[in-house]
């Protein structure tokens, strides 16, 4: 493990992105073949499946450490972080042990699925006291997973493309999909495909927000607008043999929605398709609600009733491959052109439909079909260069995501927690209340939105002002205001105040209000019905 | 009946009703005993002030004009019966304890302290009480330092591995102890540079007869070019300001015992970080505390509810004294003497 703690050590030691490219450029040409692959694995975010739980390791940790519990759990609220917690606990080890490699400590791991608890205790006990400090952190963060090394996938995947002396679009492409690190050589995951073997999704184009509004894009011509859904992106794959749907943060999402299936047979193979996935609303033909969408996302197994009540359609807005050749250099309007052909003539009730192009007549004109965002269940607008590519990942300039401006609310924060990682120790998350006659009503909660001076400045208050403590929550007077900005609003029978709010954050602290001139839950209420169109 | 306490705990600071004086108190009073020159214990408006000789210099130099006294570690002085006496903390130069003596009872309140001895700082000496008042800055077991010798072999490295490559380093360190520690402990590798809040310190240190190398303050005129591989010994808020960016290119590290976490050093945007502590880490604590055979501990300022927790369930009768002192919270630690 020595290497890739070297590694470890190097990206975490700088803040400097080419000094992080150099290392892992280096790294990926030394290190022995199969760690490469585990290293990529890591990196973007496959770990091995977890064999030992978190619970365990505290309580393994705590015992070899010799200290109660509650110590321990004292100590993670200040670190931040299982695997570093646990690290800095243990007493110093054995020294002098050979060295494993990172594949000899993941396949160790592996192995340990499934078999009784004494063994995987024996087994984690002997690897802390075995390992040096900083590789036990590497170890426990193998187990833990959430490995942030400061390493984006385009900078892993530039490195990657330095170290092979390929070109980074194609090692972009090959680092998709659903590829297993424990039986992919090194030689193969980087080899070139062979055409259509597989249901291989391509790397999804991102959009970037658009501020202020679009009079700086230029004229209006030359741009496709789309209305911005509020669903799940997914990547359609048809190839010989092969049909998967694909969720942007890469899982294969084809079983939850059975409703696609009959698409393999109609879909010509070689047919690669990116577009949303919704709930849709039958009888009103648009789509439904998030919250809709949202009780089937992690249900592998749909019940008949879901699919009845929040039926999945996919509304297409571009053309990947067609006829098994990649389209993505190809211009947006000729893929659009080809896409709109293809799905004319598919039977609607497969499921998939055309994401309807809105035409540009002028800026203006845009700007007031876009406050009608609401009515189509749209979050506001897609604008997208009609002559540009098929980007890797998010390049700036072609593509841009117009949105519409955020619903706010002024409230009072009532509790707050201290977040982890980076946050550590810093009081970071808040939850907040709004006035319900002489009550308060907490509603929601937010954790981003202000800057770090602002969090140190609230922790240094939220210290001296706790009149409660529960574990990691401190209970606060309610004296500090915040205005909220949120994407959506639900009617939520799960929560006391009745409501449930979309990507919850906090726009200002708002230091010119007290608590007594914050909004009420009528008002709440009011924005609830205002939006169910 | 119960005699009152020798030392109570009021919204002033630390006071003795039967001697008539506090210990660093933080509002102003008449009578001040000070541990040592930090500015969360040494504070301004007090009528008198009483502290080691070798701690004097730098509060008066902080302080300007003040009514101060001097007394010797381990001189024994009479307070209206009460015995008060100064004792080594090895925290920073001039740094103390206080021990209090009234009728056979003996209490100490430690101020900052630390147990490994720096070559610098007078070192530590366990004192004997019934009553420890003690820091607890560090008091969770995830904080343990490494020796200081190789703690000062890293900084080493650093800094030489960035004057190979023509980079000056940059070390944020606490511009009264720290930075002087760290200057005092490390090798002869290439000038060192000093912020002007270190230089004015590191002078009056110097000038007392510490053992100091030769520095140098970073003024206009210096550039990477007069003073190619330099050390600059900066106060932390000077870290990523323009004034460190003009001797560019540079490397920038934090000299902290809050170093020791990652959370923190990543949200400094810091690539590195040195776990070099001025206060008692979690061993250090209890090896205090055991080795002043006390059987009643208060802690104060620091992870002060889990570490009386832990007390209790060690067989002491413990308590929280509530201060001002600040500065030593890790969420306020940038400014933090750690």
């Amino acid at each position: 493990m020595k290497h890739f703690a070297a590694l470890f050590a190097a990206l975490d030691g700088t803040t400097k992105t080419t000094a992080k490219l150099v290392a892992l450029t280096n790294y990926f040409q030394t290190a022995a073949e199969q760690d490469r692959v585990w290293t990529i694995a890591i990196l973007s975010g496959r770990r091995p499946k977890r064999s030992v739980t978190a619970t365990e390791l505290r309580l393994w940790a705590a015992e070899v450490a010799g200290i109660p519990d509650w110590l321990f759990e004292e100590s993670y609220t200040v670190v931040g972080d299982l695997a570093e917690t646990i690290a800095h606990l243990l007493p110093m080890p054995q020294l002098g042990l050979p060295d494993q490699s990172l594949t000899e400590w993941i396949t160790a791991l592996m192995g340990l699925n499934g078999k009784p608890a004494d063994t995987r205790k024996a087994a984690i006990v002997g690897a802390w006291q075995s390992l040096a400090p900083e590789e036990r952190f590497i170890f426990n963060k193998l187990i833990t997973g959430g490995f942030r090394m400061g390493v984006s996938q385009g900078l892993m995947t530039k490195a990657l493309a330095r170290a092979t002396d390929m070109d980074e679009a194609a090692i972009a492409h090959r680092m998709m999909g659903d590829w297993q690190p424990a039986s992919t050589r090194f030689a193969d995951l980087i080899a070139p495909d062979i055409a259509g073997s597989s249901s291989r999704p391509y790397p999804f184009a991102l959009a970037s927000a658009l501020d202020g509004g679009p009079e700086t894009l230029g004229d209006p011509a030359n741009w496709i607008a789309e209305w911005k859904w509020d669903g799940i992106r997914g990547q359609l794959v048809t190839r010989p043999g092969a049909f998967a749907l694909w969720s942007r943060g890469e899982d294969l999402i084809t079983d939850r929605f059975p409703e696609f299936a009959g698409l393999a047979d109609f879909l010509p193979p070689g047919t690669v398709i990116d577009g949303e996935v919704l709930a849709w609303d039958v009888a009103a033909d648009k789509p439904q609600p998030f919250a809709a969408l949202q009780t089937r996302i992690n249900r592998k197994t749909v019940p008949k009733k879901l699919l009845v009540d929040a039926p999945a359609r996919m509304l297409a807005y571009d053309l990947l491959e067609d006829a098994g050749i990649d389209l993505r250099t190809a211009p947006l309007a000729v893929r659009r052109a080809r896409l709109a052909e293809l799905i004319d003539g598919i039977d609607p009730k497969l499921g998939l439909g055309l994401s309807p192009q809105i035409t540009v007549e002028d800026w203006p004109c845009l700007a007031a079909i876009r406050a009608t965002a609401q009515m189509h269940r749209a979050e506001g607008l897609m604008l997208k260069r009609a002559s540009s590519p098929y980007h890797t990942g998010r390049k700036r300039g072609d593509w841009w995501k117009w949105k519409l401006d955020p619903m706010t609310i002024d409230a009072v924060m009532i509790y707050a927690q201290a977040g982890h990682g980076r946050r550590a120790n810093l009081y970071t998350d808040f939850t907040f209340a709004v006035r319900d006659g002489n009550e308060l009503v907490p509603f929601t909660k937010a954790y981003s939105g202000l800057t770090d001076a602002e969090f140190a400045q609230i922790t240094a208050w939220v210290r001296k002002n706790t009149l409660e403590r529960f574990g990691p929550v401190r209970r606060v007077p309610p004296e500090l205001v915040f205005e909220l900005a949120f994407e959506g609003i639900q009617a939520s029978p799960r929560h006391k105040s009745g409501i449930a709010l979309r990507f919850p954050r906090m726009l200002r602290w708002r230091h010119d209000k007290g608590p007594n001139e914050i909004d009420t839950l009528d008002t709440l209420r009011a924005v609830l019905a205002a939006s169910v169109v | 009946m119960a005699r009152a306490p020798l030392l109570t705990f009021t919204d002033r600071g630390i006071f003795c009703p039967q001697g008539d004086f506090y210990i660093d108190p933080w509002r102003p009073v008449d009578r001040a005993l000070i541990t040592h020159g930090h500015s969360d214990h040494a504070r301004y408006g007090h009528k008198a002030y009483l502290a080691t000789h070798q701690a004097l210099p730098v509060i008066r130099h902080r302080l300007g004009q003040i009514n101060a006294g001097g007394i010797a570690y381990g001189e024994a002085r009479e307070m209206n019966g009460v015995t008060v006496s100064f004792h080594p903390a090895g925290h920073v130069p001039g740094s103390a304890q206080i021990r209090v003596e009234y009728g056979g009872e003996v209490w100490v309140v430690s101020g900052d302290y630390k147990i490994e001895p720096d070559g610098l700082s007078e070192p530590f000496e366990p004192i004997a009480c019934h009553t420890f008042i003690s820091e607890c800055t560090f008091g969770l077991p995830v904080f343990h330092w490494a020796p200081q010798a190789q703690i000062i072999t890293d900084v080493a490295t650093w800094w030489a591995a960035n004057a190979a490559a023509g980079i000056t380093s940059i070390l944020g360190a606490y511009s009264f102890g720290k930075a002087q520690r760290l200057m005092a402990a490390l090798p002869p590798l290439g000038p060192i540079l000093t912020h002007g809040a270190v230089e004015a310190t590191t002078a009056i240190l110097r000038d007392q007869g510490y053992v100091l190398p030769e520095t140098i303050r970073a003024t206009a005129a210096i550039t990477p070019k007069t003073h190619p591989g330099a050390l600059i010994i900066a106060p932390p808020s000077a870290l990523g300001s323009a004034w460190a960016n003009r001797f560019g290119p540079t490397s920038e590290a934090f000299a902290s015992g809050w170093m020791a976490l990652r959370g923190i050093r990543r949200r400094r945007s810091l690539g590195t970080g040195f776990a070099i502590s001025d206060h008692a880490d979690w061993p250090g604590l209890n090896a205090a505390i055991r080795a002043t055979g006390a059987s009643r501990v208060f802690v104060t300022h620091g992870y002060t509810a889990p570490f009386r927790h832990w007390l209790e369930e060690q067989g002491y009768e413990a308590g929280i004294v509530a201060t001002d002192y600040t500065g030593d919270d890790a969420a306020t630690e940038p400014e933090a003497e750690a």
